[in-house]
């Protein structure tokens, strides 16, 4: 594939999500994946960031997107007013992120979500080894500088989701620079293993 | 006049649209205004398939000179940060219509027109009239300009509440919708200034009832006030300070009520000045649009029942952080409702602590977001594969 170089969890995304849906990408940034979404996918797209440099990034960028704050403003969009939703990298950083992930599966059929995976061994070892909080590749910044509030584990996540009648229906282990990895987030194994992970959720029916 | 102004102004071309008998404004009071008068002015020229019209709604005390200079005061164009060559509003590439609206007093039908019925201007008798209204007629201008279809309607205050009415009224008439700085209804705030303008006006001798233009007076001083209190719901408190400070006017103070500082002195000179091109009774008129003005009582108050028609059209709003007047929760609340009727709405809350004047003044981010926004609904709608016009 030629072109501009790809995260690899925007590959996977882009891959997962159907052509032609619609869909809205809550913390968008500058609109980078929603950029690649539109093109690439012909998807509706549509965006949600809190930073006004990012929205006027995204508004040159002929995307249609809505400064304001997934805490509080998911809750003014309709049911089903789309067919995915995503929140890349962004759902450790909320406030309330049980609200925020209900929220999801209430305006989209599906959600696409990652996070950075606070079980990796690498943060284990850290924490164990040196008896600070974890500094890593996926999280870079001292305790008391990052955004990432409330941070979990897959298995933390595959618990909440379950509690929440959320089913995952895809779930992918990312590393900086590699592939995408498939894997089972139901095996305690991957908790160990994934630097960070990526999972496509629905409502159990 | 430079060869470029020159060429410039090739491109303009204005006048007075007068309305037959039989094409009434019917008004939303029951009322009705017979052979309607629309003033307006026009920018660039309108492409082959009639698709690249932006319509302007100006603000409370503006006109249709958004883009040449005003021919009695010589002012400059109004909108100059926003439209002209190179700018989101570009007369090179849209055929630009700004009129103004009707109970103004810059050609428009208003209250110092004269009421055919006796001869005089017509005063108090002037029927009420709505943001509504405004735009009925603003409709009716861009229909007998032979333009069915708007690529563009953008607005900042008042003008916003008649961009989020077009949406209301005409969603299939417009492309793209821009609100700046405004808000789906008055709040209890903004109608409370007004009526401190308005009884200032009334409170002036030279008032006469509204009818001091067949007495040969003006209420100048009235109108004056009015505009001085409005004028710094305009402002910001960081801005009134960056710009004056405690700074005197002279070394020392008067002890007495002189202007001593130099707040009071640029107060006074914008009450002086605004006299000289605005009228006291179209002034009661159009505050009183305002304050009428209330989006979604028609629906119940549900908001997103208003827009829900408008879902194909391309919403853009913006905000300004120390603009009080038309504070961002407004300007949210049109989003939640425009986003609730699943339109495609952007949004963008711009830092800026020069108040709600802030739309009208250099705001690199606001000209950058905007410019992103019209040229992607351009590409959109096709225009840009249309550059030879």
């Amino acid at each position: 594939m030629t072109g501009p170089i790809i995260r690899e969890d925007f590959r996977e995304i882009l891959r997962l999500v159907k052509p032609g849906s619609r869909v809205l990408d809550v913390g968008c940034g500058e609109g980078a994946l929603l950029e690649l979404l539109v093109q690439r996918n012909q998807v509706d797209g549509r965006g949600l960031e809190i930073s006004p440099e990012g929205v006027s990034a995204c508004l040159a960028r002929g995307l249609a997107v809505v400064q304001g704050d997934a805490d509080r403003d998911l809750d003014y969009f309709p049911a089903k007013a789309f067919d995915y939703v995503i929140l890349s990298q962004t759902l450790q950083a909320m406030q309330n992120p049980r609200h925020v992930l209900g929220e999801l599966l209430r305006i989209a059929d599906k959600a696409v979500v990652s996070l950075p995976n606070f079980g990796h061994w690498r943060v284990r070892l850290d924490l164990l080894l040196h008896g600070r909080m974890p500094i890593t590749g996926v999280l870079p910044e001292p305790w008391w500088a990052t955004p990432n509030i409330h941070l979990c584990t897959v298995r933390d996540f595959s618990e909440i989701c379950d509690d929440l009648g959320l089913s995952i229906d895809a779930s992918a282990a990312l590393a900086a620079g590699k592939p995408a990895r498939p894997m089972n987030a139901a095996n305690n194994v991957e908790n160990w293993r994934a630097e960070a992970a990526l999972f496509l959720l629905s409502r159990k029916s | 006049m430079t060869l470029a102004e020159t060429a410039q102004a090739d491109q303009h071309n204005g006048g007075v649209m007068t309305f037959a008998a039989d094409q009434p404004l019917k008004l939303d009071s029951g009322g009705r205004i017979d052979g309607l008068q629309v003033a307006y002015m026009t920018y660039g020229r309108l492409n082959a398939d009639r698709s690249n019209a932006i319509l302007v709604c100006h603000a409370l005390s503006l006109d249709q000179y958004v883009a040449s200079s005003h021919p009695l005061t010589g002012r400059r164009a109004w909108w100059r940060t926003l439209v002209g060559p190179g700018l989101p509003l570009d007369p090179d590439k849209h055929f630009i219509i700004c009129s103004n609206v009707v109970g103004g007093c810059m050609g428009s039908t208003g209250p110092s027109s004269i009421n055919p019925a006796t001869g005089a201007p017509w005063g108090l008798a002037f029927p009420v009239i709505t943001i509504a209204d405004m735009v009925r007629a603003q409709a009716m201008l861009v229909d007998a300009l032979g333009v069915k279809t708007l690529f563009a309607v953008v607005g900042g205050s008042m003008g916003g509440m008649q961009v989020l009415q077009w949406a209301a009224d005409y969603p299939d008439r417009i492309f793209a919708a821009v609100c700046i700085a405004a808000a789906a209804r008055h709040s209890a705030q903004n109608i409370a200034f007004h009526e401190v303008g308005r009884q200032a006006i009334m409170a002036d001798p030279d008032w006469r009832g509204g009818d001091y233009a067949a007495q040969g007076v003006r209420p100048e001083k009235g109108l004056a006030v009015a505009r001085m209190a409005a004028h710094i719901t305009y402002l910001s408190e960081p801005a009134l300070h960056r710009k004056f400070g405690r700074e005197l006017q002279s070394d020392g103070l008067s002890w007495g009520f002189d202007a001593d500082f130099q707040v009071e002195s640029y107060l006074r000179h914008q009450g002086a000045s605004f006299v000289d091109r605005f009228d006291a009774n179209s002034y009661l008129y159009i505050t009183r649009a305002m304050d009428y003005f209330d989006l979604a009582a028609s629906r119940n108050g549900v908001l997103a029942d208003v827009f829900r028609p408008a879902r194909d059209v391309r919403f853009c709003v913006f905000s300004f952080t120390s603009d009080w007047l038309y504070p961002t929760v407004e300007s949210r609340a049109i989003v939640r409702a425009l986003n609730a009727a699943a339109a495609r709405v952007s949004f963008v809350e711009i830092d800026s602590d020069k108040g709600h004047d802030a739309f009208l003044l250099e705001e690199p981010v606001l000209r950058e977001a905007l410019g992103g926004f019209m040229s992607s609904a351009a590409h959109s709608r096709g225009l840009d594969a249309d550059a030879s016009l």
